[in-house]
């Protein structure tokens, strides 16, 4: 048996399970390697078994602390991170000449200088510049710095920030053993601040951050990110060969030394919609490639959930998605944002998810021996079926990003308002829903969102009324609460500052302040789309198919999910399990009954439907409505950058004529993603016209997409699925 | 007709590697020793044996698992005999014997599964005869019959083989007859003006150099085995010596084969040291694996025996310094006869092999090198590593090799650690087969595998395989951390052979061989994944042939297969080896 202090007591009968077990974890070779092994295999990133069945760790506010302790002595604390396998970080200087003298940058530079005649040396020195110009210099006197200063920052705009420690310790221990990637979601410009500051403050390794090149432009600020870790990374530099070279190297330098864990975002970029965005996969490339060319023995990833329940940029996203061009990034700009600090923006929560191992994912994926036959270091563009390989796992990734975001009751509420917003307008009702009716159905829609497997973080020991007016008062910048009738707060029509009189708007000008409220609650309820994307695709196929058949839901089903898939996460080539999974999760929570040839839909099953099919359409309003303006209008010369403008006009015209409900349709992430679907259909084509990028539209194929969509045109066997 | 080879039979354990008076066990005192006379170590204790094995398995010389003590006759299946060929095979007077003890004695080489069963007493198919041709006469006789009688022979040199290359096919219906190449054991002419020797294939390493040695000559080619490995399996297994760097490996060494098929006899028409004649049909013999006939004569190399021999060894700071140093003595082209490089553990594995020391000076002697090289030169003694090296040669020649190679060593933070321990370092070689059965005495089970990859990926190799054996066994519910260990033991110009040694404490695990085979079957997938080969020179038996199709393309696959199909079209050389 074992004493408390893990020492076998009794030696004569041993208990060989117990005495073996401490043996793994402190034998002779102090292998504590195995202590989460089994909690790395692949099954862990995500896996659709039963969401209600999900376990997640507990929160731990890390502000609470900081409100009673000094900033400074925390600022000044000794930080003493554990590294990977105990190397010690590296100078900068000594990291650059590393990546200088690889060989894969050496090759590279010698076939630059043999395609360009240009002198090797003068190659050499363009890298070199390249590396100076990205190359972090992290310092432990600017993280100091930015740990007093960000927690004066944070103390001051957020009540909380919650972090799983769990998934800290589990964080902490990958680090010891493998490479490790961070990869946080991207939803505001604080991130990559706010991820360095909660591992400063939790004494793990301090992550190198990949950074847009637009950072640089803020002049001070720029080098002060640099010294805290962030290096910078052009926005695109598909062509050049070199510029490539620097940057893989320089990341995988980094990883496979394990000298600091790498961060960067999978989405590329912020979304501004609060929707996953579609994952970008250079990047993960590169920081898999050293494990499928055997370089270590495993590269451990790490997602991260951020969710912010009230995000700082927010009207700042939809003024943007409405086509009013954001301001570029600069110092003084930023110092005008100070106007920020004085609003409460609620709480943060950071979920460290599973550390998942990319050794299993690659597991039977990925033919490792298909690096044997050239020099690892001569660059190839990776096979299919590594490409495959890490879009897959790069929607998985994202995935489980998603699935531990912390959703907030106010994502309910939002939903809920939009939908009555909507429906009142169509019925030419008093505008809003009383505060109890809203507040019964929250309590509905929060029972319905934890059976399909959400994050939700409803306070128990509150009485829902209060749960509901605390979200509603730190959002009353987007809803008003008069006479007791809650609604969105579209009527003064204005958002930039309060007091501001204007005698003299146009209807258009109304419309457009009306929907940034829209586009910003929109952004709350898409936070909440992941949770139902699948089931509510399986609602709106069973609304717009012919019939009750089940292949004749599933051709739909795959229809719409064929023309969602850039405006939601969905995994390329898993029709049948998202058809799966939306059936299982309907029948499971009494929606859907679900035989061999027919699905139906049962007596108490219609809310849940008409909720589901309600969320779903203002995105399938706004496919028809691109479609119809690709059809109607004139669209002969078109090019994709007159696109957006274009078709912005046209929906404000329906809008404004009453043709068309949902103001959300002008976001013009929804419009790209629409005209995305219709090129990937060859509905649309660009082709090289008289001006590049001019878009050939098949009106035939877009108008019969258009009434599919709209319920009007059976859809058609679809030939590469069935089920 | 029992006892045609009694003297080998008596000398060798039958379940178990090596000659039967040599063991290691735990005396009395619990201080290890090794019996017998025959090795430098033999009659030693090894005080730092018991610490090291406890420590390193979790073992305990409490828990024991004694072998079977006898072979019971009642264990093995009586033997399924073709009278006719019986009939004939009398009449020709080659001696051959269906004794249950030679049957099972030939059944089986030396890989962990078939040594575990012979220990618990489980016999499975085993060879339903034994014959002893002793000369290529008596081999075509036997093959003549055979093909004549439908009966499956299976040559058998050593036994030393660990692919599972002499493991019965256990669908094979045939009678299968176990011919033993033992007696084929001459020195037929020796020719001192080409240097060359003609030998029977069914001699044994260490005679044929004994022999040539009476004469003043030599091969060169020592395998780790050559104390019981055969000429003919060399040839059949593409065999591979410690010293290639001087003689070369098999391939290089043989001028001339002779093969008994069933299609005839197949052999060269003169003995030009190069041909351009068309493929070379030897490369269709070396690496069958007895899937084509049997090697019956050779003519192979042989060098005047090397005036002067010297041993040395470095200790590098860590690994990959040592594996760098190997890549610069490989790039220069110096590499002295031998050199290996083991890695951290391996070496602790050395040093708990050092026999008690009889003088207080030389252990004084042995802690002050301690101190110097960690203390003093600030070596951590969990990272060195330690190159063993052994030149040959004339003595001036060697003293300068020796120099030029310290040299390089010193450039890479190498420092000369004497003779001893490099001496050392190859006497380990001849009885860590031992060691393996002392582990087995204990719930320790384990076996070693080789590869051979690109200099590139040396590190990479040895770092990913070590690893993913740690993390298979803790899969498998292993309960204890295993040994995982590797070595670089051979350098080319492109590359290096490297070998791993895995072994664990089985206890708390109901199917340890089970294990075992599925932690060994991953080794294998990461070595491949990580650019190394099937194998360097072990060669692929019934143990490595589901890799074979990806290892060869379909097209090479095609090719053997056809050449077996022109040669045995009946199958009579049936052990289903490679392919």
């Amino acid at each position: 048996m074992l004493s408390s202090s893990g020492v076998v007591v009794d030696e004569e009968e041993e208990e060989q399970e117990e005495e073996q077990r401490g043996l793994w974890c402190s034998g002779p070779f102090g292998l504590t390697v195995f202590v989460n092994a089994d909690k790395m295999s692949s099954g862990a990133v995500y896996s659709h078994k039963d969401p209600m069945l999900k376990k997640r760790d507990d929160f731990e506010d890390i502000l609470e602390e900081r409100r009673t302790s000094s900033d400074l002595r925390y600022a000044l604390r000794c930080y003493t991170p554990v590294l990977y396998k105990g190397v010690t970080p590296c100078k900068t200087s000594v990291l650059k000449s590393m990546v200088l003298q690889s060989d894969q940058l050496h090759y590279v530079i010698n076939q630059v200088s043999k395609e360009s005649g240009r002198a090797a040396d003068d190659v050499r020195e363009e890298a070199s510049a390249i590396l100076e110009e990205m190359a972090h210099s992290l310092q432990l006197s600017t993280v100091r710095f930015f740990a007093f200063m960000l927690s004066k920052v944070f103390k001051t705009l957020f009540r909380s920030i919650c972090v799983n420690e769990e998934g800290i310790q589990r964080l902490q221990q990958a680090i010891q053993e493998h490479p490790v990637v961070l990869l946080p979601s991207h939803r505001s410009y604080m991130d990559f601040l706010l991820m360095s500051y909660i591992l400063y403050t939790y004494d793990v390794a301090l992550p190198v951050i990949a950074a847009g090149m637009d950072f640089m432009g803020m002049k001070f600020v720029g080098e002060m990110l640099r010294m805290s870790g962030a290096f910078f990374i052009r926005r695109s530099f598909g062509g050049d060969k070199l510029y490539w070279s620097v940057f893989s190297e320089y990341v995988k330098t980094m990883l496979k030394n394990g000298y600091a864990p790498v961060e960067f975002f999978l989405e590329g970029t912020r979304s501004r919609t609060s929707k996953s965005l579609t994952p970008k996969l250079g990047l993960l490339n590169i920081v898999m490639d050293p494990f499928l060319k055997g370089e270590v023995f495993d590269v451990n990833v790490v997602p991260v959930s951020i969710s912010y329940e009230r995000i700082l940029e927010e009207s700042l996203y939809a003024r943007e998605l409405l086509g009013v061009p954001k301001p570029k990034e600069s110092t003084s700009g930023l110092f005008k944002a100070r106007k920020v600090l004085s609003e409460d923006y609620g709480s943060i929560h950071v979920y460290f998810g599973q550390p998942v191992s990319v050794r299993s994912l690659a597991e039977g994926r990925v033919n490792r021996c298909q690096f044997n036959l050239v020099p690892r270091h001569i660059p190839r563009r990776p096979s299919e079926e590594i490409q495959s390989f890490v879009n897959d796992s790069a929607y998985r990734l994202v995935r489980a990003q998603e699935e531990n975001m912390v959703l907030k009751p106010w994502v309910l509420l939002a939903s809920l308002l939009l939908q009555n917003h909507h429906q009142n307008r169509a019925a030419g009702q008093k505008p809003g829903m009383a505060l109890d009716e809203l507040t019964t159905q929250a309590v509905w829609l929060r029972d319905v969102s934890r059976q399909y497997g959400a994050f939700l973080h409803w306070p128990d020991h509150t009485s829902p009324s209060e749960v509901v007016s605390s979200g509603l008062s730190l959002h009353r910048a987007l809803v008003r609460v008069c006479e007791g009738r809650v609604q969105l707060a579209v009527e003064q029509g204005e958002q930039g500052g309060p007091g501001d009189p204007r005698s003299t708007v146009t209807p258009e000008e109304e419309l457009l302040s009306q929907a940034v409220v829209v586009l910003s609650c929109a952004s709350y309820r898409n936070q909440m789309l992941h949770v139902f994307v699948r089931p509510a695709l399986l609602a709106s196929a069973i609304h717009i198919a012919s019939s009750n058949q089940k292949q004749e839901v599933f051709n739909s089903f795959s229809f719409l999910r064929n023309m969602f898939s850039s405006e939601f996460i969905l995994c390329p080539g898993a029709t049948v399990q998202d058809f799966e999974e939306a059936c299982y999760l309907l029948v499971k929570t009494g929606v859907l009954q679900v035989t061999q040839q027919e699905v139906l839909v049962t007596e108490r099953g219609h809310r849940t439907l008409a909720f589901l099919t309600s969320m779903l359409d203002p995105f399938l309003q706004g496919y028809q409505v691109v479609c119809r303006f690709l059809c109607e209008e004139d669209t002969e010369t078109l090019t994709e950058k007159q696109f957006i403008p274009a078709v912005r006009k046209f929906i404000v015209n329906h809008l404004l004529a009453g043709r068309l409900r949902y103001a959300e349709v002008l976001s013009s992430d929804l419009q790209k993603n629409a005209l995305a679907a219709l090129q990937r259909l060859g509905a649309v084509r660009k082709i090289k016209g008289v001006e590049p990028g001019t878009l050939k539209v098949n009106r035939v194929m877009v108008n019969s997409l258009e009434d599919t969509l709209g319920g009007k045109l059976p859809t058609q066997k679809s030939v590469s699925a069935r089920l | 007709l029992h006892g045609c080879a009694p003297v080998w039979l008596e000398i060798m354990k039958w379940n178990g590697w090596g000659y039967s008076d040599s063991r290691f066990l735990f005396n009395k005192k619990g201080q290890a020793e090794f019996t017998g006379k025959r090795y430098r170590l033999s009659g030693m204790i090894i005080p730092g044996l018991k610490d090291w094995f406890e420590g390193t398995f979790g073992a305990n010389l409490q828990h024991k698992t004694p072998p079977t003590p006898l072979l019971t006759n009642t264990a093995v299946p009586p033997a399924t005999l073709n009278e006719a060929f019986v009939e004939e095979v009398k009449s020709t007077g080659i001696p051959f014997s269906h004794d249950a003890e030679d049957r099972v004695f030939r059944a089986h080489g030396h890989c962990l599964h078939e040594i575990f069963a012979l220990r618990e007493g489980k016999i499975g198919r085993v060879p339903d005869m034994v014959v002893w041709p002793s000369c290529h006469n008596d081999v075509v006789k036997i093959v003549q019959l055979a093909c004549k009688h439908n009966v499956c022979l299976m040559p058998y040199g050593g036994g030393t083989s660990v692919s599972s290359a002499l493991e019965c096919p256990p669908e094979e219906t045939r009678s299968i007859v176990s011919l033993d190449t033992s007696q084929m054991n001459r020195i037929l002419w020796i020719d001192e003006k080409n240097l060359t020797a003609h030998v029977e294939a069914g001699i044994v390493g260490q005679d044929l150099e004994r022999l040539l040695n009476e004469s003043g000559y030599c091969t060169g080619h020592e395998p780790d085995s050559m104390e019981f490995s055969s000429l003919g399996g060399w040839v059949a297994t593409r065999a591979s010596g410690m010293k290639k760097n001087i003689y070369g490996n098999i391939e290089d060494l043989v001028v001339h084969i002779k093969m008994v098929t069933p299609q005839g006899v197949i052999e060269k028409s003169c003995q030009g040291p190069r041909m351009s004649t068309g493929p070379d049909i030897h490369h269709f013999i070396m690496g069958s694996e007895g899937t084509l006939g049997v090697v019956t004569e050779v003519t192979m190399k042989i060098r005047p025996m090397p005036e002067y021999q010297k041993y040395g060894s470095v200790v590098f700071p860590n690994f990959e310094q040592g594996v760098a140093c190997l890549r610069e003595v490989a790039k220069q082209r110096c590499a002295p006869a031998s050199i290996r490089l083991m890695d951290n553990e391996q070496f602790k594995f050395g040093h708990a092999l050092k026999p008690q020391v009889s003088s207080i000076f030389t252990s004084f002697l042995d802690g002050l090198k301690k101190f110097y090289i960690t203390k003093f030169k600030g070596f951590d003694p969990n990272h060195l590593c330690v190159a063993t090296l052994l030149f040959e040669g004339n003595r001036e020649k060697v003293l300068q090799h020796e120099k030029q190679v310290y040299d390089i060593a010193a450039k890479f933070g190498g420092l000369a650690a004497g003779e001893d321990n490099g001496q050392r370092g190859y006497m380990l070689t001849f009885v860590i087969a031992y060691l393996r059965d002392l582990g087995m005495d204990y719930y320790v089970i384990g076996e070693s595998f080789e590869t051979s990859v690109p200099w590139d990926r040396v590190l990479d190799i040895c770092r990913n395989v070590k690893a993913r054996i740690i993390r298979e066994c803790k899969d498998k519910g292993v309960q204890f951390p295993p040994l995982s260990t590797c070595r670089v033991t051979q350098t080319y110009d492109a590359g290096a052979c490297v070998y791993f040694y895995f072994a664990f404490n089985y206890r708390g695990l109901s199917d340890p061989v089970h294990v075992y085979e599925q932690v060994e079957h991953a080794a294998r997938e990461e070595i491949l994944a990580n650019g190394g080969s099937l194998s360097h020179h072990h060669g692929v038996g019934k143990l490595r042939k589901e890799w074979m199709r990806d290892t060869i393309s379909n097209v090479g696959m095609g090719m053997l297969k056809s050449v077996k199909d022109y040669v045995d079209p009946n199958n009579i050389f049936g052990n289903r080896n490679l392919l």
